[in-house]
């Protein structure tokens, strides 16, 4: 009897500490819904690229900047013969000099400075259309590097190397807007040996430099604020696109134009109700981006376009449809979980490949594009803010630091060759 | 675009190393005009030779014969016009090594050679797939909408709604119950089936509770079945009675029993008037979710007259009016201060007073479907439960004016204003209603034999047999058939009488075709 007794108390106890353990169960599983619920809920993700998560990074005390004073010849009378500079794609260099006029990086002393910056706008001479025309530019750049180079004695120290130009034209420093020009030119020479901040970016092209840092093209951003709808507005719309398919002008034919990718969008999904695309240019262009799930950024005569920094803006998921392009901060951004690559040998299977990407990627997509810190990263806002595209400009600089030593060159060493490239380049301007 | 321009310009402009009219480089540079005509004339027979031969003559000749730096796509293409590429038909490419670029037709089938020993890639990017220089356009083999990728889509579209929804749209949906006082009539199918898609519409979980006046008919329960909607259908012992102020306390008290099985069966969520004549917009269900305990929106007052002179009448005195609105009205730190109402002044004598009448319908003070309330107000017993609140039962006994849910409570400025304090009108108050001894056929389906048959005067048929010529009466809509009963109720198929009865034999002549059709 006595056994019995003890058995059953023994087995209350157990029932006791299991009764217990299950309740302890139940709780943390019912705090671990709890934390997944609140996951869900999370509308942004946060960014970060092979660099780690520098979007965020503050720049300043992280390098100096030293900005030549050059005479105005350079920049600001070049802006005053044409003030429509301040809002065309290319406008990023007339802003970025700004900016680093009144950034806490800027330092008067060149002999502290890491960095050294030439206020030379070289996309600023426009057609009557407002096209830049690069046939001076290689000039200015010469002409403003043999000032610096005489007036300072940090370009010969390096031959530029501790340099850096901000080149937005279309092909970069190549300096002209036709691709096989461009190639044949190639990177201006004098610029061998300096960073280039510019837009363009293909891997494995002439105009792109190892070590080159590429930025969005402007957009201005105020402009883009001010057409925002609400965000429980349905998206509505599957594919959108507004552009040119065929250049009529320059190649009727079609075929040299995006290496026929543009055209081979319009003739296999011309009849599509999923595809809202069309040469049109509606007064809704930004609204109807924010009602669409995916915009197309096709390449065009370059493989970069502002189409990229709009869909980043709108959370419209950027289908980029351009071999081998690199695209803005490819170090600080993962271009691949944002947007969706297309070959433009599988531009007419394009249907099934967005079809067939799963509702939770795209979800993601949208998430990580919903991020504030991505939306800045693709401005350039004045007055500047923090994460914008100055700030991610400033950070890949300061990425490439320290400067390794054996850019400064001895005495006497000399490295580039002044008087290569086409002859006509080598007139003074 | 952009480079046309840059084209003209910078042709006009000087430039001295540019030259030519198209995109290409010319390789025969600085040759002056002879040279450009000879090269016109190598270039016909060149097309000659290939218009003979079947293939692209010129361009593999010259490729050969000058090998040029230009950095050019690989590829030649020939006119095989045997099998090509299973998958992909291509516009052709060609080689842009001079200005001397020919189409070939595309509907011609061609395949790429890339072994042509004219692999050119661009000398400095070693290992570079992307080649500069013209490309074919790639169609695919059908190049049209395929059903089940559209299908996809239109999946992946409905989860992005959703979890749009999810994140900027109201969280944490309540269920809403809507009460509704009907009556069989020959508007009510027009009524009700615009709420039924209104209530369809609005994505939240719904019950309907209709109450019926003169008790539970199959016309209404047919149509409620068509919504998919939970619903439930009181009968309610009274008929509805034909003067309009009558009928206003009638739909009270019909409200009340709503919210009597409201308060039976416990139901959760918030309650919404929603009267059958009335147009609801798709806000108004996102608005009253923020409601605590009452709410007041802001109603349209669509008080109009069936009569036209008076309505142009009333307008030009109407100028300075006040706007039809019935609804809270807040002070400017948005709290409630007072109500605005419906002026009723200009129609007072004018108003209608029978149902049907062509006179103008007046609202009441404050119509009930302006009103929203948390049903737990109505419970017996809930926690929370304002003292300001009566209880239903006790408003049923005392009876007393019920004319607007601010009678259950016992203090009228708790109401909280909706829709930016009442700035938003959500919904619109409307009355129109057909005579009340108008008929219409029953569930609106003409199922019985229709009453007037007359044969046509212009049968296909010369035999008519007599049998299709009874005489019976008709519904109220053949008003003007009935006007001549001695006219069409004669056999005769006489020429003379079809002009002027025109429109009446039209009609006629269908009843009959109709008639056949359905004894056939």
């Amino acid at each position: 009897m006595i056994g019995d007794w003890v058995g059953f108390s023994v087995t209350k106890k157990m029932k006791a500490s299991t009764f217990a353990f299950v309740v302890l169960l139940v709780y943390s599983s019912l705090l671990r819904i709890g934390a997944d619920e609140l996951d869900q809920s999370q509308q942004t993700e946060r960014i970060s690229g092979s660099a780690g998560d520098v979007l965020e990074d503050d720049p300043v005390g992280r390098l100096k900047v030293f900005v030549y004073e050059l005479p105005s010849k350079y920049n600001k009378k070049i802006l005053q013969k044409d003030a429509r500079c301040l809002n065309h794609m290319f406008a990023a260099e007339i802003y970025m000099h700004r900016f680093l006029l009144s950034s806490p990086v800027r330092t008067l002393n060149p002999e502290e400075a890491d960095w050294f910056y030439t206020p030379v706008y070289t996309t600023c001479d426009l057609t009557p259309n407002g096209l830049p025309l690069p046939f001076k530019s290689p000039r200015m750049m010469r002409s403003a590097i043999q000032l610096i180079s005489s007036n300072w004695p940090y370009w010969n120290r390096t031959e530029g190397a501790d340099h850096f130009f901000v080149t937005p034209h279309d092909f970069g420093a190549c300096f002209h807007y036709q691709e096989e020009k461009a190639i044949e030119r190639g990177i201006l020479s004098l610029l061998q040996r300096a960073t280039l901040v510019q837009t363009f970016g293909q891997r494995n092209h002439v105009c792109l430099k190892e070590g080159s840092i590429t930025i969005p093209p402007y957009a201005p951003p105020q402009k883009m604020q001010s057409h925002l709808i609400p965000p429980d507005t349905p998206r509505s719309i599957f594919v959108y696109f507004r552009g040119l398919f065929y250049d009529v002008g320059n190649d009727p034919e079609g075929g040299y134009y995006a290496r026929g990718a543009r055209a081979s969008v319009w003739e296999n999904f011309k009849d599509n109700p999923l595809f809202d695309i069309s040469t049109e240019h509606p007064t809704t262009y930004y609204e109807d981006m924010q009602r669409a799930i995916f915009c197309l950024c096709p390449l065009g005569w370059a493989p970069w376009s502002p189409r990229l920094v709009e869909g980043v803006i709108f959370g419209c998921i950027p289908v980029i449809i351009a071999d081998d392009i690199v695209l803005p901060f490819a170090d600080a951004i993962p271009w691949e979980e944002i947007g969706v690559f297309v070959d433009e040998k599988d531009v007419p299977k394009l249907d099934s490949i967005l079809t067939s990407i799963p509702p939770e990627v795209i979800l993601r997509k949208q998430r990580l594009l919903a991020n504030p810190s991505m939306k800045q990263a693709m401005l350039f806002p004045q007055p500047a803010r923090p994460g914008d595209a100055f700030h991610q400009i400033l950070n890949g600089l300061a990425r490439k630091l320290p400067h390794d030593s054996s850019i400064y060159l001895k005495p006497g060493q000399k490295i580039l060759d002044w008087t290569a490239g086409p002859v006509v380049d080598q007139k003074p301007w | 675009m952009k480079l046309s321009v840059l084209q003209q310009n910078g042709n006009t402009r000087r430039s001295n190393s540019f030259r030519g009219n198209g995109p290409f480089d010319s390789v025969v540079d600085g040759f002056k005009s002879p040279a450009a005509l000879f090269w016109l004339v190598l270039h016909g027979l060149c097309c000659l030779i290939s218009l003979v031969m079947g293939f692209r003559f010129s361009r593999l000749i010259i490729f050969l014969l000058f090998s040029t730096n230009n950095n050019t796509s690989p590829s030649v293409t020939n006119h095989i016009f045997t099998t090509t590429r299973p998958l992909l038909t291509s516009t052709p490419t060609n080689v842009a090594a001079e200005g001397l670029t020919s189409q070939t037709p595309p509907s011609t089938s061609t395949t790429q050679n890339p072994h042509t020993a004219l692999n050119r890639t661009t000398p400095i990017s070693t290992g570079s797939r992307v080649v500069v220089g013209r490309h074919g356009i790639l169609i695919r083999p059908w190049p049209h909408p395929d059903p089940v990728e559209v299908m996809k889509a239109h999946r992946i579209m409905e989860r992005v709604q959703r979890e749009q929804r999810i994140q900027y749209g109201i969280k944490n949906p309540r269920p809403l119950i809507v009460i509704t006082p009907t009556y069989v009539r020959t508007f009510q199918t027009l009524h009700l089936t615009g709420l039924m898609h209104s209530l369809m519409l609005a994505p939240y979980d719904l019950t309907w509770i209709v109450v019926e006046a003169g008790g539970i008919t199959n016309e209404t329960a047919s149509l409620l079945a068509k919504t998919g909607l939970r619903t439930i259908h009181i009968g309610f012992d009274q008929r509805m009675p034909i003067a309009w102020e009558d009928r206003h306390r009638l739909e009270a008290r019909m409200r009340l029993r709503a919210l009597g099985v409201v308060r039976e069966q416990k139901l959760d969520g918030i309650v919404v008037f929603a009267d059958d004549s009335n147009m609801h917009s798709m806000e108004l269900f996102d608005e009253i979710h923020s409601v605590k305990w009452i709410g007041a929106v802001s109603v349209g007052i669509l008080a109009h007259s069936g009569n036209p002179d008076e309505s142009s009448t009333q307008k030009q005195d109407d100028e300075n009016s006040p706007l039809p609105v019935q609804g809270p009205a807040c002070n400017s730190s948005g709290n409630l201060v007072g109500w605005h109402t419906f002026n009723s002044l200009p129609y007072a004598e004018k108003s209608a007073i029978y149902i049907g009448d062509s006179a103008t319908v007046l609202p009441r003070k404050l119509e009930w479907a302006g009103f929203v309330l948390n049903s737990r107000l109505v419970w017996k017993e809930a926690e929370g439960l304002p003292d300001w609140v009566k209880d239903v039962d006790t408003l049923e006994r005392d009876g007393g004016d019920l004319e607007s849910p601010l009678s259950l409570l016992k203090d009228a400025s708790v109401v909280e204003p909706l829709g930016s304090c009442g700035r938003k009108v959500l919904l619109w108050w409307l009355r129109v209603e057909a005579r009340a001894d108008s008929k219409f056929p029953p569930g609106w389906i003409i199922d019985s034999p229709l009453e007037i048959t007359v044969p046509a005067k212009r049968t296909p048929w010369p035999d008519a047999t007599p049998e299709f010529l009874s005489v019976e009466k008709v519904g109220g809509t053949q008003e003007h058939i009935e006007k001549h009963p001695t006219k069409t109720s004669r056999v005769s198929r006489s020429k003379h009488g079809r002009h002027k009865k025109k429109r009446e034999s039209k009609i006629v002549d269908k009843q009959v075709s109709r008639r056949r059709s359905e004894e056939k």
